[in-house]
């Protein structure tokens, strides 16, 4: 197991170096300027700007550039941000928690959401409910979070205004939960970016969860169970689920990352400002430290939350061998 | 092992997706190119006012609760000498403030001096090579000690040291010797003669900076040492708020200045400045939901405004200034097949070259109907690209000394045909086979498509095939040398996008226009004249205006300059004289935008 781990490790190492170089020479190519908010500033003259871009580095050819960063990188250094001039890694460090507190809560909403539905559904094909189930998970799946975004804006914090169901517009990232009244504030401005988010994830897991299902309730070892006289809620939920739930935990799995990385147009609706947004934001303003930050820490956690559901798999089948 | 190469997969896939994500149209439309950063009153006026004051103050000092602001833009760093936008100079004018500010009207107004230095108050010599600021004496620090002339002193070293990468070292290149007379009084002497002396340490380019704090700064250690990072996003200050706390991108936490030193002010007793997010839902934060008290810079298109306003909750605020939307026409060949000559002086546009072409394009333009469909109280049409008094009333802009009123196709058209270019089978002007083709374009923001469609209309109407394309803004005002879509570069046929002068006194952003400026192969494209204009007569003029003594003379200059470029070359069609529009509580009270400094220049004074 131990040696299993390892090898894993380092295979993913040349890895993520070639993505690392591929992320910096799309940005390096990109043609964008750190410096492009003073093109039309008459105080900000054209030498002015150069010399601004040379203080950032960005007038040694890309692969100096690339070369540097790798050592840095190499030594724990994830370096500093051109918008903010201070290290990446506190930059990051400041966004986290709202991206969790907002994003992290709406990924684990839509899995107790998405698991016991897609399961009845499976279980009840025909019953009303699944057909509900079936469109909204539908919904949500297709209704991209900018649109539902604004809808849930329009009517909670516009419609709604001056009545006791208006919900804030803007996030306060500056909120402590350390009382009653502060964590329903705290529910109150996240109820809006959890429900999006949650009505988008939970669309599609659920839908994953129920075909997973589906697949497993025609085999003969269900047919077994059912015939050794096993009750049906046993039946479903010791025997079907469990192994229903390779492919569930192999997608949460590969999801979860994606928590790290935000959302980026959901975070930008309502002010969450947690990483996606500083995602979308560095790009535009070609801050490549950050970018690279971000895109290569998530490369990480990618490799790295596929490697536990690798080793996930063996608990739950123990058919499958980690060697 | 292929289950471990899917996430792997996955990874690249959406990092690659990430990307191309950046490069396409991005949604958010940067509106407004920040322009917005200036100081001091205008040469051409008389001479500063020595002491606008400012409302009285609606209460005790801090006894008016908590002012929301909120930019769509955040600021992301709270040293305005490494700020990288409009967002960062106000973000930090709560904390930190310049010798002098510069109001609405233009004219210079102390603020951490005592007057401003004049010729009639002998603090501007009449050679206009010197100028002696005098500071108002016991201004005390956020921390407790005192602000003197050193702190000044030391924001010029800052400043001026190349490596430190400061954004406004072009207001202190002028000067040649920097001298301290005593702990309040400073002499700033000039390489030549300066006829608008107010630039360094006047308006948002000119906070000052503690020298206690950034001592270790200078240099490349402003952005890169430790120390100097955490000053730099939380600088000490003298203004009437104190950082309490900065998320970077995010949100700005002030408290009120017990000491600050003017009597009573301010009136919040705390501000948090909040970022992100775009124009249209801040509006609707400001106008329908009250979320918010202040909202900068609401650029939406004007029907989308008009809607929002009817909320109740705030009001709209502009401010005139010298913003001005124009396209330009490229007067040198820009094809691929001229190679290395491409953009360069000396080779020819098969048909911009010809003044009377220019001028077909310029008048067939319904800048009125622009105007008022697309920009509303946000801009008004013009004629010209001096838009500001003292060398222009705002009445004038559209109308007045050049006229360009009422789109003339008849005209127009034959010019075109006198020029030798005449509609074909396909109703698209040809002349010795060539067609008239041209490429127009600009940044991605949803005004300007509907700007660019309204003149492709107007153009297709004369016979000519118009092909409109917009960049992303990021790209289009950057400066990657990757890239052949930027302004600088120039590579279309019509580009278009707004800007204006920095100070109220048009010498220098005029004499941007004059042929030394050439934006150049050989200059890596880094001339001011990204127009490429060249004329003998409009380098005489900027000469003139440069050495001329006389303000009324050199507002003269200055027109005449403008109406070169405008009305007798047609190199320049100015479009709309934008402003800068915010929206506001309905209670909040003491707001006076100018847009000439910091929208937040006299936040001291706002109240309930």
């Amino acid at each position: 197991m131990a040696t299993y781990f390892v090898r894993r490790i380092l295979i993913a190492i040349p890895t993520l170096v070639a993505i690392s170089f591929v992320i910096f020479a799309l940005l390096a190519l990109a043609p964008g300027d750190p410096m492009a908010q003073f093109a039309t500033n008459p105080e900000v003259p054209p030498a002015v700007r150069e010399q601004l871009r040379a203080s950032l580095g960005l007038d040694q050819p890309m692969p100096v550039r690339y070369v540097k960063w790798l050592f840095a990188l190499a030594q724990g250094d994830l370096g500093w941000s051109f918008a903010a001039r201070m290290p990446v890694v506190e930059f990051l460090a400041q966004r986290l928690p709202q991206t969790l507190a907002v994003v992290g809560v709406a990924y684990l909403v839509s899995i107790i959401i998405a698991v016991p539905v897609g399961v009845f559904t499976a279980a009840r094909p025909k019953s009303w409910l699944s057909h509900i189930v079936s469109v909204v998970s539908m919904a949500g799946i297709s209704l991209p979070t900018f649109l539902s975004g604004t809808i849930l804006l329009l009517i909670f914090s516009v419609l709604l205004r001056d009545s006791p169901f208006q919900l804030p517009m803007i996030y306060d990232t500056q909120l402590k939960v350390k009382d009653f009244a502060s964590l329903l504030q705290q529910f109150r401005q996240s109820l809006m970016p959890i429900i999006v988010l949650a009505l988008f994830n939970a669309g599609a897991m659920t839908r994953f969860v129920r075909s997973a299902m589906l697949e497993n309730l025609p085999l003969d070892y269900v047919r077994t169970a059912r015939a050794k006289g096993l009750t049906e809620g046993v039946v479903i939920l010791k025997h079907t689920l469990r192994n229903s739930l390779i492919p569930v935990v192999t997608l949460v799995a590969v999801g979860a990352p994606a928590v790290f990385a935000g959302a980026i147009i959901t975070e930008q609706i309502f002010r969450v400002n947690g990483i996606g947004e500083l995602l979308i934001t560095s790009i535009q303003r070609s801050d490549t430290p950050v970018v690279m930050a971000i895109v290569f820490i998530f490369a990480v956690l990618v490799v790295l939350s596929s490697l536990i559901a690798d080793v996930c798999y063996g608990l739950l089948d123990p058919r499958i061998k980690l060697s | 092992m292929s289950k471990n190469r899917i996430p792997i997969l996955m990874t690249v896939s959406v990092a690659t997706s990430v990307m191309l994500a950046a490069c396409a149209p991005a949604a958010p439309p940067p509106a407004a190119p920040a322009a917005t950063v200036a100081p001091a009153a205008p040469a051409a006026t008389a001479a500063p006012a020595a002491t606008a004051v400012p409302a009285a103050p609606a209460g005790k000092r801090g006894s008016g609760g908590t002012l929301k602001i909120l930019y769509w833009q955040a600021p992301t760093i709270l040293n305005s000498y490494l700020a990288s936008g409009t967002k960062d100079f106000d973000a930090a004018r709560l904390i930190q403030e310049p010798l002098a500010a510069v109001d609405p009207d233009g004219n210079i107004v102390p603020v951490l001096a005592t007057e401003v230095p004049t010729e009639a108050n002998g603090g501007f010599t009449k050679d206009k090579m010197s100028i002696t600021w005098k500071i108002k004496p016991g201004v005390k620090w956020h921390d407790g000690t005192d602000f003197t002339a050193d702190d000044l002193k030391f924001s010029y070293d800052y400043c001026i040291d190349k490596a430190t990468g400061c954004v406004n070292i072009g207001r202190f290149t002028p000067i040649d010797k920097f001298e301290v007379i005593n702990p309040l009084t400073i002499k700033l002497t000039f390489k030549q003669p300066n006829a608008y002396p107010w630039q360094a340490f006047v308006g948002s380019n000119g906070y000052v900076l503690q020298k206690k704090q950034f001592a270790n700064c200078i240099g490349d250690k402003a952005s890169k040492d430790a120390d100097c990072q955490k000053a730099n996003n939380a600088p000490i200050g003298t203004g009437p708020f104190k950082l309490r706390d900065f998320k970077s991108g995010d949100v700005v936490t002030y408290d009120f200045n017990p000491n600050y030193h003017v009597a009573d002010k301010p009136f919040f007793k705390e501000v948090i400045f909040k970022g992100g997010g775009d124009a249209p839902s801040a509006a609707r934060a400001v106008f329908q939901t009250g979320d918010t008290d202040y909202g900068w810079n609401l650029q939406v298109e004007a029907k989308i405004l008009a809607d929002l306003q009817t909320g109740g909750k705030g009001t709209l605020r502009t401010s005139v200034g010298p913003n001005v939307e124009r396209i330009m026409y490229q007067p040198t060949d820009i094809s691929p097949e001229a190679g290395d000559k491409r953009g360069e002086l000396g080779t020819q546009h098969p048909f911009f070259s010809d003044v009377n072409v220019r001028k077909a394009f310029s008048i067939v333009i319904d800048k009125k109907v622009m105007s008022e469909s697309l920009y509303g109280p946000a801009g008004d049409p013009t004629c010209e690209l001096i838009t500001w008094a003292p060398y222009i009333s705002a009445d004038k802009l559209f109308g007045g000394r050049n006229d360009c009123t009422k789109p003339d196709f008849d005209t127009a058209g034959k010019l075109l045909d006198d020029a030798g270019w005449k509609k074909g089978a396909d109703g698209i002007r040809e002349k010795g086979g060539k067609k008239m083709h041209v490429i127009f374009n600009t940044s991605v923001n949803a005004l300007r498509q509907k700007e660019q469609a309204l003149m492709k209309d107007a153009w297709t109407k004369l016979g000519v095939d118009v092909e409109l394309k917009a960049t992303d803004a990021g790209v289009y005002f950057g400066a990657g040398p990757s890239s052949n879509d930027n302004i600088a570069k120039f590579f279309v046929d019509i580009q278009m996008y707004t800007n204006g002068a920095g100070v109220p006194d048009a010498t220098v952003y005029m004499c941007g226009f004059a042929s030394e400026f050439v934006a150049q192969k050989a200059n890596s494209w880094g001339g001011e004249n990204n127009l490429r204009y060249q004329s003998k007569d409009y380098d005489a003029l900027c000469s003139a205006m440069k050495a001329e003594q006389d303000p009324a003379k050199a507002k003269d200059l200055a027109l005449k300059m403008n109406d070169l470029l405008v009305a007798k070359d047609y190199a320049i069609a100015p479009l709309i004289a934008r402003k800068n529009v915010s929206g506001m509580a309905k209670d909040l009270k003491g707001i006076n935008m100018s847009a000439w400094d910091s929208e937040m220049w006299n936040i001291a004074d706002w109240s309930r």
